[in-house]
């Protein structure tokens, strides 16, 4: 068992209920320092409700949590927190220099530091040439990356970011990333709550699947993470006796006309299967190869019928 | 206690940067160039009669008082307007959720926001109480008795109604808010004038009638203490104006309406601070 200094986030069956409406049922993960972690789940699957208890702005029903070591509702420990909500809005009345500095502020810096890591941080997200000028004017994706710049200026431990991506072109988005990489390489954890499945994917070292106010599974990303591959293959002459031979490397096969398909537990049986097939006398055109993505996991879990 | 300062800060820029402090002085100074023309034809007009001079000081007093009324209703009205959407508001935009994660006890959130619009509104007064009081000294002479302590309590009344907005805004979107903070003060305009009407028509019930409305919102009753103070007691005597000094709000009412403005502020804190944000 990793001791608990090691999780930035450990919480033990949270609970949240709105009267008779139950928001969160029973919240139980951990989440390793130094990670980028990946929160997601359908809509009203509990995933904001689970943040805002995180960060105190919801009192949970019932459950313990702590976040940097700290019970949850401590505000010290907020000095090392930083937080974008989703659809961040603020005083338009400022400039984006002058809501970065709020904050910086309300985060406890010094005026020193300030001056120096306001402009840096603003620079960083792409608004160098905006810092003067009012939120008034700005479009949501600049509002989005000013709302990044905020929860970011104070280099906290533990950044919080709820839909980071969701007003964003490519361009941005693929700014984001590289900020949340950048976060982490300087040992900070990151949880991020998104509904772009491909976002996690390329990002997130870790996600967990939340599913009616619980946790469904928590998966470790990264190189080979996939339980399974999915192989196409199209060929002539396959026959019964070929595809029951194939048992030894795959989990599953089925053939369905022309196609064969079949599930394997990696892509190292592929040519063991190739020779196999060719051996029983099969003309082989295409082999296919089809990695289970997120989202086939996100389907699996939560069902077709469920939207986004 | 830095938070307190930061959010002050902020709230006060926000009043100084937003048109709503700029529109009601632009209002305030149209109400003085009324006020001031209607002060100038006064005096015009007194100088083609004979009149005596206690009179004459009695109408031109009063007319101060019409001035300074009016100096109070817009206050109370800036500070209403102002200040209903300031928590509501947040709380419904989601604007609050990154401050309330910063390093900032909620208390501090509150208090802070609360004394910067205290100060906004004390500038505010300050800069159309002077400028009334300026107008009617430069046109007749006439001066208020106890110019200072009129002006807090003046101030004083504005920050009750602050009060009831930071109360209800911790509960209620700011369109509810916004119509119980001014019903509540349509129900101490109205207790006022009973409790002053009463000097009059010598009833019980409506002194009762009055005396509930000022307990259930006592702004009002702070702006008749100002009245009070404002006039001298020859100005006061004058019967028929409805400032005349006919039902004083006691010290004891001051101290109540002090007690209400302490309870609804703490009450305030205490809801924001268990809320769900």
């Amino acid at each position: 068992m990793t001791a608990s200094a090691d999780f930035a986030i450990e919480t033990h069956n949270l609970r949240k209920a709105f009267g008779p409406q139950v928001a969160v049922r029973d919240l139980s993960f951990v989440v390793p320092r130094g990670e980028i972690f990946g929160f997601l789940g359908p809509n009203g699957a509990g995933k904001s409700t689970s943040i805002k208890m995180l960060l105190g702005l919801v009192r949970p029903t019932s459950g313990s949590a702590t976040v940097l070591g700290a019970p949850l509702g401590d505000v010290e420990v907020r000095r090392r927190i930083g937080f974008l909500p989703e659809d961040f809005r603020f005083y338009e009345w400022l400039t984006a220099t002058e809501l970065v500095r709020f904050h910086g502020r309300l985060a406890g810096m010094s005026a020193g530091r300030l001056r120096t890591r306001v402009p840096e941080v603003i620079d960083m997200v792409g608004l160098a040439s905006h810092r003067d000028r009012k939120l008034r004017g700005f479009s949501k994706g600049m509002l989005q990356r000013i709302g990044l710049a905020q929860a970011i200026v104070h280099e906290p431990e533990l950044v919080f970011l709820d839909e980071p991506t969701s007003g964003l072109d490519p361009m941005g988005r693929r700014m984001v990333r590289d900020i949340l990489r950048a976060e982490r390489d300087r040992g900070a954890t990151v949880f991020l709550n998104s509904h772009l499945l491909s976002e996690i994917e390329v990002t997130c070292d870790r996600v967990a699947f939340i599913k009616d106010g619980a946790i469904a599974t928590v998966r470790e990303l990264g190189a080979g993470w996939q339980d399974e591959v999915r192989v196409a293959v199209r060929a002539d002459g396959v026959t019964d006796a070929a595809v029951s031979g194939l048992s030894r490397w795959t989990t599953w096969a089925r053939l369905d006309g022309p196609e064969l398909r079949f599930g394997a537990s990696s892509e190292q049986v592929l040519p063991e299967v190739v020779r196999h097939l060719v051996g029983a006398g099969a003309d082989i055109f295409q082999v296919t190869l089809d990695r289970m993505s997120l989202e086939d996991v996100f389907v699996q879990l939560v069902g077709e019928d469920r939207g986004l | 206690m830095n938070g307190v300062w930061i959010m002050a800060g902020i709230t006060w820029r926000e009043a100084l940067r937003r048109k709503i402090l700029w529109t009601a002085l632009v209002a305030g100074a149209l109400l003085l160039a009324v006020f001031a023309a209607a002060m100038h034809l006064q005096v015009l007009e007194f100088q083609g009669r004979a009149m005596s001079p206690f009179v004459r000081y009695q109408v031109e007093a009063g007319m101060l008082m019409i001035g300074l009324y009016t100096c109070d209703l817009l206050a109370v009205v800036l500070t209403i307007l102002t200040s209903i959407d300031t928590i509501a508001g947040e709380i419904g935009s989601g604007t609050i959720q990154a401050i309330a994660t910063k390093p900032v006890a909620r208390w501090q959130i509150v208090l802070g926001k609360f004394l910067g619009f205290v100060a906004m509104i004390a500038a505010y007064v300050a800069v159309t109480y002077a400028a009334t009081i300026w107008v009617a000294r430069a046109t007749t002479g006439v001066l208020p008795q106890h110019p200072l302590l009129g002006y807090l309590l003046i101030v004083f009344e504005c920050v009750i109604a602050l009060a009831l907005t930071f109360l209800f805004g911790t509960w209620f979107s700011t369109l509810t808010n916004g119509v119980l903070v001014l019903g509540l003060q349509g129900v101490a305009f109205m207790g006022g004038w009973l409790e002053q009407v009463s000097g009059f028509s010598q009833s019980v019930h409506i002194v009762t009638l009055g005396i509930a409305s000022s307990l259930l919102m006592p702004g009002e009753s702070v702006w008749r203490r100002a009245a009070y103070e404002l006039q001298t007691q020859l100005a006061g005597s004058l019967s028929f104006s409805p400032f005349a000094n006919v039902s004083i709000p006691s010290l004891l009412a001051m101290g109540y309406a002090a007690a209400y403005l302490a309870v609804a502020l703490g009450v305030a804190v205490w809801h924001f601070q268990r809320r769900d944000l």
